[in-house]
């Protein structure tokens, strides 16, 4: 071998130079050159995705300055032009297609960073290099969880705006409107806008990081984010977010129409509840100026006439106006399972005692 | 210096012991050649000595004193793991990028002369290179960070005898011109005879021989004489009898100033000799004394 050699002699191990770590920096290069193509195919994908709100968007806008601009508003003409604006991106309008992008991001970016190395057997190069295998895992995880919950973050502006006209209150009060769901807090729009999109991509991410690093297997791993990130989002959805702060009951019915309504039960004199079919029947035998029975016009409606006969209705409700307060609490709680899960991964990575070696035959 | 030193080393996947009660010293400036049946612990060893495995039981430095894993320890080790692992979507020329940005010294004038002389193009895969040119690159990616201890986790496996012979030559290089020890763990003997100059004979999760090769051969001698004394006829440990019609054949530790009983003779032997007796009788063992240096702690045995 006629190779030049250095004149650099190996360094003794007394010397501080030798056992103080290398700079963070040099993972930069070595973080893009493996994971440019899962950065670039979320880039497509939000790319994509952009483009399709962006044109959709200007029409749902365009829509909506349209009606909003009729006079007078009950006339047909108008009410073609409400119509008109409900069936504008009716696809998107619910929000449910949108929810799986932060769990595609999570499981293609956040599991193979460790379950491919672990599966290839590459982590046994990565991890003896100068820089160490735990500072290597946290040096990746939390760059790319960065770079995947900004991506996210730039997309939920876009679709703030693309949203915004569905909660305004000509529409949120407006029984013309179509669009159900009228309250920023339900489920479906609010984890959209916000910073809770962005929260959500960096949970799946994490998610991902740590059923890499436990399964060892790139699909399998995939395949446990995305149903760990499904159970996740049901649980906040169905069961945590309407606890986020206490929430409000009334007797009334001045609950405003953007509010998010959590439960309303029906309560007798002597504050017993009462049940959907004891109600029905109570109705049933109700007079003739309920029905409109016998000729007499119907003067009351059904909540009037249990009011009158002694019943109250309780309804449990959540404002509007605790939309960024909410948005805050569940980023907050996000932000820290996210930090706690990537935290898990790399003190896995660093004890190292479950890594049998991988025996090729 | 020790390049490595072990006290009641011991590692379990499981319910299993991979490698158990391994005390070991091995000095700086050998060939060490880590030999074994699969499955007797070699890798397991070789994998706690880079920090890829924790130990469950006792502990191990490298280097002179260094844990196992530091951040000292991974600067002056270089690692070639077992198929040697490479990103098969990665040229030769991003392995040495990636190497280079992973590492504090990285020789990459001499790297890439290396892979010249080797005739892997810089442009090419990895995963599309033979694996005689991976392995190749695994070690010129190894050697360019001009470590002190180069660790070799069967490195001849995926080679053609052409190539061991390649290979082994550029280990012999780096020896000879930077002084870097070795340690290649092999399951063939005979290959290693040419290169080593220190054997560790593992069997069944434990270490059985470790030693100087010139001084494991210059100790053990092979007695040949008729087969009815042969249970009696020496004052030396035998470790393995073989017995062939009317002639027995006795491995013995003893050198050549001792006696020799009448009606035996005496022969010297080979590595592959010493090391197939051994393997054979996993309950004899020939092992330097307790393996402590000056500074080294008490072996306690922790959890």
């Amino acid at each position: 071998m006629t190779a030049p050699r250095a004149l650099t002699a190996p360094a003794s191990p007394q010397e501080d130079a030798s056992v103080r770590p290398l700079p963070w920096r040099r993972m930069a290069w070595v973080t893009w050159r493996q994971h440019r193509f899962a950065l670039t195919g979320v880039a497509a994908l939000l790319g994509a995705l952009v483009l399709c709100l962006w044109i959709v968007g200007l029409q749902v806008h365009h829509a909506y300055a349209a009606a909003t601009a009729c006079h007078p508003a009950s006339s047909i003409a108008c009410e073609q032009l409400i119509g008109s604006f409900n069936g504008t991106g009716h696809f998107l309008a619910t929000g449910y297609v949108l929810q799986a992008v932060p769990a595609l991001i999570g499981a293609f970016v956040g599991a193979p960073v460790l379950a491919r190395e672990l599966e290839t057997g590459t982590f046994r190069y990565a991890w003896t290099q100068g820089f160490g295998g735990w500072r290597w895992t946290l040096a990746k995880l939390v760059t790319l969880a960065v770079l995947v919950a900004a991506s996210a973050g730039a997309l939920s502006v876009l679709l703030s705006w693309y949203y915004h006209p569905y909660f305004q209150p000509y529409f949120a009060g407006n029984s013309m409107s179509l669009t159900t769901e009228s309250s920023p807090l339900v489920g479906g729009l609010f984890d959209l806008r916000g910073v809770a999109f962005a929260a959500w991509t960096l949970a799946a991410f994490a998610i991902g990081g740590l059923a890499g690093m436990l399964i060892r297997r790139v699909v399998p791993a995939i395949l446990a984010t995305l149903a760990a990130y499904t159970g996740l989002a049901f649980a906040a959805g169905l069961y945590l977010r309407q606890h986020y702060l206490t929430a409000l009951v009334t007797s009334k019915l001045n609950v405003p129409g953007s509010a998010w309504i959590v439960s309303q039960r029906w309560l007798t004199k002597g504050g017993q509840r009462i049940s959907q079919s004891a109600l029905s029947h109570v109705l049933q035998q109700g007079g003739p100026e309920l029905a409109g029975k016998g000729g007499v016009p119907k003067s009351l409606s059904s909540w009037q006439y249990l009011v009158q006969h002694g019943y109250t209705q309780w309804t449990t409700y959540q404002p509007a106006g605790r939309f960024w307060t909410f948005q805050w609490i569940e980023g907050g709680w996000l932000l820290a399972l996210s930090a706690l899960l990537i935290a898990l991964t790399v003190w896995l990575v660093r004890r190292r005692g479950g890594l049998k070696p991988i025996r090729p035959t | 210096m020790n390049v490595l030193q072990a006290s009641g080393l011991g590692k379990r996947y499981g319910g299993t012991w991979a490698l158990r009660e391994c005390s070991l010293t091995i000095p700086a400036g050998h060939v060490v050649a880590l030999v074994g049946p699969n499955g007797a612990g070699k890798s397991t060893l070789l994998n706690l000595a880079v920090g890829l495995a924790a130990p469950s039981a006792g502990r191990v430095t490298v280097l002179g004193g260094w844990p196992a894993g530091s951040p000292a320890a991974l600067d002056g080790i270089a690692f070639v793991a077992q198929d040697a692992p490479l990103y098969k979507n990665l040229s030769a020329a991003d392995m040495l990028h990636l190497t280079r940005n992973l590492n504090r010294r990285f020789d990459q004038a001499s790297a890439e002369a290396r892979l010249v002389e080797l005739g892997i193009p810089l442009k090419q895969k990895a995963g599309r290179l033979s694996g005689g040119q991976q392995t190749q690159l695994a070690l010129t990616l190894a050697l360019a960070r001009r470590p002190r201890l180069l660790v070799l986790d069967e490195p001849m496996a995926m080679l053609d005898p052409l190539a061991r012979h390649d290979f082994m030559a550029t280990v012999m290089t780096a020896v000879a011109d930077d002084g870097v020890s070795v340690l290649l763990s092999s399951h063939v003997i005979a290959e290693l005879e040419r290169v080593a100059d220190y054997l560790i004979l593992m069997s069944r999760g434990r270490v059985q021989v470790a030693g100087e090769i010139e001084g494991l051969l210059a100790s053990h001698r092979i007695l040949t004489g008729p087969a009815a004394e042969a249970d009696k006829c020496s004052q030396r440990p035998v470790v393995h009898v073989r017995r062939a019609l009317a002639q027995a054949h006795l491995l013995v530790r003893a050198t050549a100033e001792d006696p020799v009983p009448p009606g035996w003779e005496a022969h010297p032997l080979g590595l592959e000799e010493l090391a197939l007796a051994y393997l054979r009788e996993p309950g004899a063992a020939a092992l330097p004394g307790p393996a402590h240096s000056r500074n080294a702690e008490p072996s306690e045995v922790t959890k």
